[in-house]
C-alpha cells in the first residue's frame, strides 16, 4: 500500500498516465485495431526525444535560465559529421558515431565558454551558437543528403518482438542518467546549484566544472541523436533536428522538472515523449488537419502541465 | 465592554499592573495552531496594551513565531478567538491588520531583492501612486532610516539584494514603522536586532522606547534575554507552544527568564580557559584586501578566531576571499587543510529548501558517503541521525523537508554539515542568528570541543558575548583589521573604540 501511495506522489506518473490515456483513446477509436503497432512506432520515434531531452533536463535543473537552444542545429551539424565520417560504409559506423558524438561535445563546450567567458545568459549563448552551428553545417553538408551505410540503418531500425532494440538501449541508458542524478555526486551537485547556486558554491560544489559538464553532456546527447536520427530516416539533413527544440524542452516540463531547477526526474522525460508522440498519432488517427493538430498539442501541453505542474508550494 | 470585563476575571498577576482591558489593542483568546501532527500552540491567551511593549521569549520552536503570525493575519488559528480593541474579528487577515495599523518585521527578511529600496517601500503603502511615487518612497523611507539609524549609509536607490543582511535588516525595521494612509499602533519586531551589530542595535532599541513613550505598542521577540529585560514592559514566555510564565518586566531577571524557558537551567556560561600561549602548526594567513599596513589574520591548528567590529566591514569579505583561496591559490591569503563554511544568511547562503534534513547536511560530505561511485543512502542517513542526536536538531525524522524546521534548527542542520565534513577549518558568518540561548550555549561547547580537537574556527559575530569563546579576536573597520586583541585583553569597551576609532 505504501508503495502504491508514493508511486501516486511521483511527478512523474502523470505523464505516463496521460500516454496511456491518449493510447486507450486511438485505440477505442479505431476498434482495436493497430494498437501493438502504435507502441512499436510510438517507442521509436519517442527514442530521439529522450536522449536530447536528458541532457535538456540536467540543463534546466541548472537552475533558472539555463536552457540549452542550440539542439536542433548541434543535431543537424553531428547527423552530417556522422555520415560524411560513415561515408556509407559499415566499417566506418563507430568511427562515425565517436565523431558525431565529439562534434556534440565540441559544440556543448563552446556553449559554455561563451556563457563563462563572455558572462551571457544561456539562452542567448546557445541561441547565437546556434546560428553560427547552422551556418557551419550548411557549408559543410552543402545542402545534401548524406545516405547511412546499409549496416547502420538496419541497426537504427531493429525491433526484437515488436520492441525497437535503440528502446531497449535508450532505457537503459535512462537508467544510468536517474541513478547519476539521484546518487551520484554529479547528479547531487547539478541539484544543489539548480536550487541555490551561491549556497552551492559555499557548501563545496564545484560549480564551474559541473555547468561546463552539464552543457558538454547535453551537446553530446545532442550530438548521438543526430547520428541516430541520420540512420533511422536515412540520411542526414540540416533540418532534422528542428522538432527538438520544443520537443526537448517540453518532455522535460511534462515529465516533472521543475523549470525553476533543482529538482529533476528521468522516468517522467519517458512518459511525456511517449506522451508526445502518441498525442500525435492519436489526431492523426482522427483526421484532423495539421493547423488544429498544431492547436490542440498545445493545449493539451498547456493542460498537462497545469494539472501535473499544479503542485503547491511548501510553506 | 462585557465580553472584555470577562477576561479580567482569569487576568493573573502579570496584567494587573497595566491599564483597563479595553486598552487592548489586540487580544488572543486560547488560540491554537497544528500543522499535520506538530502542535505548535496550544491555547494561548495573549494581549498587547497601548503604548506598552511586551517582551516574547522562549526557545526555538516554542511557538513564538506562529503565534505573531497570527497577531499579524498570516496564519489563522485553528481555533480561539481574535479580538482587536475590544471587538472580536472573524475574518482577520493581513489586510484587516494593516488597517488596523499592525505592521510586523519578520525573521526571514521579507523585502524583494531584486526592487529597491524605495520600491520595497512602496509596497506597503498603495497611497503613493502617480508622477513621482518612486521620489515620495524615497524620502518616506530616507526619513524613517534617519530617524532610526541615524548613520545608515544606506540610498534609498539601492536594490535590496546588494545590502548586506544588516543593511536589510535596518530597511525592513525602518519600513515597518513608515506611515502614510493606514494607522500604526502596533509593530511586531521578530528578532530586530539578529543581524545588527551592537550599535545599530543600541540604536534601534533607544528608538522603540521613543515609539513605546509616544503611545505606541511593540512585541519584541529576541534571544538576546537582556534586550528583552532593559525594553519592555511586560515579558510573556512561551514553551512548547503555551505561555508559560507573563509578568511585569521588572520582575524577571535573567536567571528567572532562562528558568521559564526552560532546557537550559544549569548550563552556566563555560568557564574560559586560559588562553593558549603554544600555537600549533598554521592554518589560515590572510591579508584583508583593503589592508594596506600589513597587518593579517593568522591562525593555528585548534584556535578560535573571532571576527568583531560593526556590521559589514569587511569580516565577510575576508571569510569568503578565504573560503576562495582554500580551492585555488590567491594572492595574500594563505589556507593549509580543507575548509567548510556556515552561513548565517541561512536562507540566501545555506539552506537547499527542496531536500530533507539529511541532504542538506550531507551534501558536504558526498565524496566520503559513497561506496563505490554512488553515494549510499545509509551513510548520508547515519550521518544525519548522529549529527542530529549530537546538536538536537528537532525533528522526528532527518527525511523530512528542511522547512520543516524552525530558523534555529534549520541553523543546526548548517553547523552539522560543516562540522560533519572533512574540513579542518570551519569559517562562521555570524552563524547564530535567530538562535535561542540554549542552543547558543550548546553550539558554544561544541566548537570549543572540536576545537580541542585541532578544528580551526574563524568566527564572525556581531555579539560581543560569543567573543568570550575566542582565543583571539581582530576587530575590522572599513574593510581592515585595525585591532587584535588576545582574550585576556578583550572587553566590550575596546571592541567599541576600535571600531569606532581612526583606522591606523
Amino acid at each position: 500500500m505504501a508503495s502504491l501511495q508514493t508511486l501516486i506522489a511521483k511527478p512523474w506518473i502523470w505523464s505516463f498516465l496521460g500516454a496511456l490515456l491518449v493510447w486507450l483513446a486511438t485505440v477505442a477509436f479505431t476498434g482495436g485495431y493497430g494498437g501493438g503497432g502504435m507502441i512499436t512506432a510510438a517507442l521509436s520515434l519517442a527514442v530521439f526525444t529522450v536522449i536530447v531531452g536528458v541532457g535538456q533536463m540536467f540543463v534546466i535543473t541548472l537552475g533558472p535560465g539555463n536552457v540549452d537552444l542550440s539542439l536542433p542545429a548541434n543535431i543537424g551539424l553531428a547527423s552530417a559529421v556522422a555520415m560524411k565520417v560513415m561515408d556509407g560504409n559499415d566499417a566506418m559506423i563507430v568511427v562515425g558515431l565517436l565523431a558525431a558524438l565529439a562534434c556534440g561535445m565540441a559544440v556543448g563546450a563552446a556553449n559554455y565558454l561563451l556563457i563563462w567567458a563572455l558572462r551571457i545568459p544561456p539562452i542567448i549563448a546557445t541561441l547565437s551558437a546556434s546560428f553560427i552551428i547552422q551556418s557551419i553545417d550548411i557549408s559543410y553538408g552543402r545542402g545534401l543528403q548524406i545516405k547511412p551505410p546499409p549496416g547502420f540503418a538496419d541497426f537504427t531500425n531493429w525491433q526484437i518482438l515488436g520492441i525497437p532494440v535503440l528502446a531497449i538501449l535508450t532505457v537503459l541508458f535512462t537508467v544510468g542518467a536517474a541513478i547519476a542524478l539521484q546518487r551520484m555526486i554529479y547528479g547531487r551537485s547539478v541539484l544543489a546549484i539548480g536550487q541555490n547556486i551561491r549556497a552551492a558554491w559555499l557548501a563545496g560544489v564545484n560549480v564551474g566544472r559541473i555547468r561546463f559538464l552539464t552543457y558538454t553532456l547535453s551537446g553530446m546527447l545532442g550530438g548521438l541523436d543526430g547520428a541516430l536520427l541520420a540512420g533511422y530516416f536515412r540520411g542526414a539533413n540540416v533540418d532534422i533536428g528542428n522538432e527538438y527544440l520544443l520537443a526537448s524542452i517540453a518532455v522535460v516540463v511534462i515529465g516533472g522538472t521543475s523549470v525553476a531547477g533543482g529538482k529533476a526526474n528521468v522516468p517522467g522525460v519517458w512518459g511525456a515523449a511517449l506522451f508526445l508522440v502518441l498525442l500525435l498519432t492519436m489526431l492523426n488517427t482522427f483526421g484532423v488537419s495539421a493547423g488544429v493538430r498544431l492547436l490542440l498539442t498545445g493545449l493539451i501541453i498547456v493542460g498537462v502541465i497545469t494539472v501535473a505542474g499544479g503542485q503547491k508550494a511548501l510553506r | 465592554m462585557p465580553q472584555a470585563n470577562a477576561d479580567i476575571v482569569r487576568l493573573d498577576g502579570a496584567e494587573k499592573h497595566f491599564g483597563a482591558a479595553n486598552s487592548f489593542i489586540i487580544r488572543l483568546d486560547g488560540a491554537e495552531k497544528h500543522f499535520g501532527a506538530v502542535r505548535a500552540l496550544s491555547g494561548v491567551d495573549f494581549h498587547v496594551g497601548a503604548g506598552e511593549c511586551v517582551g516574547l521569549v522562549g526557545h526555538n520552536g516554542a511557538g513564538k513565531s506562529t503565534l505573531m503570525h497570527m497577531v499579524a493575519g498570516t496564519l489563522v488559528p485553528d481555533s480561539g478567538k481574535i479580538v482587536v480593541r475590544g471587538a472580536s474579528e472573524d475574518n482577520f487577515s493581513v489586510p484587516r491588520a494593516q488597517q488596523l495599523g499592525i505592521r510586523c518585521v519578520f525573521q526571514e527578511l521579507s523585502l524583494c531583492p531584486n526592487l529597491s529600496v524605495a520600491e520595497n517601500t512602496r509596497i506597503n503603502h498603495p497611497s503613493l501612486t502617480g508622477f513621482g511615487w518612486r521620489r515620495k518612497a524615497a524620502d518616506l523611507i530616507a526619513a524613517k532610516l534617519d530617524e532610526i539609524f541615524p548613520d545608515h549609509g544606506i540610498s534609498a536607490f539601492d536594490i535590496a539584494g546588494d545590502l548586506s543582511i544588516g543593511r536589510r535588516q535596518m530597511v525592513e525595521v525602518a519600513r515597518a514603522f513608515t506611515l502614510t494612509q493606514d494607522p500604526l499602533e502596533l509593530v511586531i519586531l521578530d528578532e530586530p536586532t539578529s543581524s545588527l551589530d551592537a550599535h545599530t542595535a543600541g540604536q534601534l532599541l533607544a528608538f522603540v522606547r521613543r515609539f513605546v513613550a509616544g503611545g505606541g505598542s511593540c512585541i519584541l521577540i529576541s534571544h538576546v534575554l537582556g534586550e528583552v529585560l532593559q525594553n519592555a514592559d511586560r515579558i510573556v514566555v512561551m514553551r512548547d507552544g503555551k505561555v508559560v510564565a507573563a509578568d511585569a518586566a521588572k520582575s524577571f531577571d535573567r536567571d528567572r527568564l532562562v528558568t521559564a524557558m526552560g532546557g537550559a537551567e544549569g548550563h552556566q556560561k563555560a568557564a574560559t580557559e586560559t588562553a593558549k600561549t603554544e600555537a600549533g602548526p598554521l592554518r589560515v594567513r590572510a591579508r584583508p584586501a583593503r589592508q594596506q599596513d600589513g597587518k593579517e589574520l593568522v591562525a593555528h591548528v585548534g584556535e578560535i578566531i573571532g571576527l568583531a567590529g560593526l556590521a559589514g566591514h569587511g569580516q565577510t569579505d575576508l571569510l569568503l576571499a578565504i573560503f576562495t583561496a582554500a580551492g585555488r591559490a590567491k594572492a595574500g591569503i594563505e589556507v593549509t587543510a580543507p575548509v567548510a563554511l556556515v552561513a548565517g544568511d541561512r536562507q540566501s547562503d545555506g539552506i537547499f529548501p527542496q531536500w530533507s534534513i539529511s541532504e542538506n547536511i550531507g551534501i558536504r560530505s558526498l565524496a566520503r558517503l559513497r561506496s563505490g561511485f554512488l553515494i549510499s543512502p545509509q551513510r548520508e542517513a547515519e550521518l544525519a541521525d548522529f549529527w542530529q542526536k549530537k546538536i538536537g536538531i528537532r525533528t522526528p525524522d532527518v527525511s523530512n523537508n528542511i522547512f520543516s524546521l524552525s530558523g534555529g534548527n534549520q541553523q543546526k542542520v548548517l553547523f552539522a554539515r560543516a562540522l560533519g565534513s572533512d574540513a579542518r577549518i570551519v569559517l562562521m558568518d555570524d552563524p547564530m542568528r535567530g538562535v535561542d540561548i540554549g542552543t547558543k550555549l550548546e553550539v558554544y561547547d561544541l566548537v570549543r570541543e572540536e576545537a580541542r580537537k585541532g578544528r580551526t574556527f574563524l568566527w564572525y559575530t556581531t555579539e560581543t558575548e560569543e567573543l568570550d569563546n575566542c582565543d583571539h579576536v581582530y576587530v575590522f573597520k572599513n574593510g581592515r583589521i585595525v585591532a587584535n586583541l588576545r582574550r585576556d585583553e578583550l572587553t566590550e569597551e575596546k571592541i567599541i573604540q576600535s571600531s569606532f576609532g581612526d583606522a591606523a
